[in-house]
């Protein structure tokens, strides 16, 4: 046998199952079990909400509670930890009128977070979701006062045991992702809205804006909506109705 | 020829006697991966090169939203997580751990990620 020939079956016998160059066995089982890459952020597609704050419920916190679990945050909040969604309770003095509204990052067009951004790690997805790039912030927490919405969080305390889909840390803002890992993978439902639904009250609703035949698409056609601070021009993908 | 093969042997047994090999630094001891699973690539490659292969998938993932490509750091964590503390990364002797020890390369990605298994890990799909 030739020194070449030698080595080759040497490396052949190394190498493992390889049955074709560059192909081995785990891929030709990746691909049979259907698990290959998602196909990532759609261009086409403009990720937003529509929230009914007449039919959310004053005092219900499952959307709050739905995202603390999903992400893996604390479980009982104290006034330092990341706060995603939070339930604002409004009321015009003069008539007396009350309404419950869930605040979360708006996910914006025009986001000021990514504007502001020293190191681009604020940044706004093909699909219009805005999140922060964890492997670039540097924690200076510009963006969180950019936010006129106060989306933002920063983690002061190192963390632990965080859900796998959710990598966090400290040393970086925060705040909500319109459940991306969710979505990446074809679910057609966040976590708050998820569990809105589930309580019976039906006030969030998720889906594709820029998709004529979505239930978004048709309710924002039908009722009045209002962006959050409109007269910013950041044109945010959350709506508000009854405000 | 002969002299080839025999260095071969002893090339191998060297390698294979690595975790015991007299010195002055004990060398890493790598933890087998599960039983019956098989990595991405030969060892030799994803020795030399899975931080750019992390590095690289880390991207597509956070801003383009590929999600599930070859090179996956949950993937990797699911095989290599020692059966004990089901984590790469807990203990000293522990997969992702022994080697940037030894190798004095300190590991950022578990300040963040998770290093615990996707089967026991907080809000692991049930």
């Amino acid at each position: 046998m030739s020194r070449r020939g030698f080595l080759g079956v040497a490396a052949a016998a190394i190498g493992g199952v390889m049955l074709a160059p560059g192909i081995q066995l785990i891929e030709i089982a990746q691909a049979a079990a259907g698990s290959g890459p998602t196909p990532g952020a759609n261009p086409k597609v403009r990720w937003g909400m529509l929230i009914d704050t007449t039919k959310c419920e004053p005092g219900c916190n499952d959307c709050v509670t739905a995202c603390n679990t999903e992400n893996g945050l604390d479980p009982k909040p104290t006034p330092t930890s990341s706060q995603w969604i939070r339930k604002v309770e409004i009321k015009e003095i003069r008539t007396g009128r009350a309404s419950s509204v869930p605040v979360m990052c708006q996910h914006c067009a025009e986001p000021p977070c990514v504007d502001v951004c020293p190191t681009g790690a604020s940044f706004k997805r093909a699909d219009g979701i805005v999140l922060v790039d964890r492997h670039t912030c540097i924690g200076c927490r510009y963006c969180v006062m950019a936010c006129p919405y106060k989306a933002r969080s920063f983690v002061h305390e190192p963390l632990t045991e965080q859900v796998p889909d959710v990598p966090r840390g400290k040393g970086c803002v925060e705040s909500c992702t319109l459940c991306v890992h969710r979505i990446d993978k074809g679910e057609k439902t966040t976590a708050c809205a998820e569990a809105c639904s589930k309580a019976g009250h039906g006030a969030i609703v998720f889906g594709d804006l820029n998709d004529p035949d979505s239930e978004i698409s048709r309710r924002v056609r039908e009722i009045q909506t209002t962006q959050l601070r409109a007269d910013l021009k950041l044109d945010p993908g959350v709506r508000y109705h009854g405000i | 020829m002969l002299q080839r093969l025999l260095m071969l042997g002893l090339l191998t047994a060297g390698l294979a006697h690595g975790g015991e090999a007299p010195g002055r630094t004990p060398r890493p001891v790598v933890e087998p991966a599960t039983a019956g699973t098989q990595c991405v690539a030969p060892p030799e490659v994803m020795r030399r090169n899975h931080m750019d292969f992390l590095k690289h998938q880390r991207d597509d993932t956070v801003h383009g939203g590929i999600r599930g490509a070859k090179f996956s750091l949950k993937a990797c964590i699911d095989c290599h997580a020692n059966q004990k503390t089901q984590s790469v990364a807990q203990e000293a002797t522990n997969f992702c751990v022994s080697c940037h020890a030894y190798a004095a390369v300190k590991i950022d990605c578990f300040e963040c990620h998770t290093s615990k298994a996707r089967t026991v890990a907080q809000g692991a799909p049930k």
